[in-house]
């Protein structure tokens, strides 16, 4: 379930994102775009492991965000998930905020 | 003959959707056991996810099992993966993978890279026995 904070959404993602939670993500984050709601943080704060199918899902969400004018974030995410992170090019699409608080300052 | 026992760790397991978790728990706690740091062994884990999920994706094996190995050499943790298949061809893969991104079918692929990029020592072999993947973690 998503948090919404004026504009900003914030969604949780649980242990391991692999492709079936990405798919869950990837719902939840489209249905929050066609409402209205494009600026989005994928809170990692649970998650300890991710594989490269699941990021592709949220690649693509990252881009429907994008071509919505929004924006796309992750916080709180571990030194290897963000080096993971890096070397599939997702932090050339998406920002990455050390915890929610900051993501929303910038984010307004 | 050594008195100290031998530290190896084996494990079989069935190539079935998040297996790769008993693979990466396994790995969690050898890791643990050797004092490799806490990031490493998250890189392992996460290198180790994607030579699973790509063994599963792959393999012809008809037993439908992977091997997973861990041992401790001179210089760090040794992972290796046996897919019991018919083996690899690295060169064709890339190209399959450069091919599906020329056509936007984009964002696979990416395993191999997460694995070279994640781990020091890499090497993908084809054996009688089917695909080996070894995966050196410096200490």
């Amino acid at each position: 379930m998503a948090e919404v904070n004026g504009d900003v959404a914030f969604i949780d993602a649980p242990n391991y994102v692999n492709n079936q939670a990405a798919e869950i993500i990837a719902v939840e984050c489209s249905e929050l775009i066609d409402a209205g709601t494009v600026k989005l943080v994928l809170n990692l704060s649970e998650a300890k492991l991710v594989n490269s199918v699941g990021i592709a899902i949220i690649i693509e969400i990252i881009e429907k965000a994008i071509e919505k004018s929004g924006s796309f974030g992750f916080c709180n995410v571990s030194p290897t998930i963000e080096k993971t992170f890096k070397i599939m090019g997702l932090t050339q699409l998406a920002q990455i905020y050390p915890d929610q608080d900051t993501a929303l300052d910038q984010l307004k | 003959m050594s008195d100290q026992p031998d530290q190896d760790v084996d494990l079989s397991i069935p190539m079935v959707p998040d297996m790769e978790l008993a693979a990466t728990a396994v790995a969690d706690s050898f890791g643990t056991f050797m004092g490799l740091d806490s990031d490493k062994v998250e890189e392992v884990k996460i290198a180790l996810v994607e030579a699973c999920i790509n063994s599963f994706e792959h393999s012809e094996s008809k037993e439908r099992r992977i091997d997973v190995n861990f041992s401790i050499d001179d210089v760090g943790l040794v992972v290796s993966i046996n897919d019991g298949g018919s083996g690899f061809d690295l060169e064709e893969a890339k190209t399959k993978v450069a091919e599906k991104r020329n056509e936007g079918i984009g964002d696979r692929g990416w395993g191999l890279t997460l694995i070279h990029e994640l781990m020091d020592e890499v090497k993908i072999v084809t054996t009688s026995k089917g695909t080996l993947v070894r995966m050196v973690k410096y200490r």
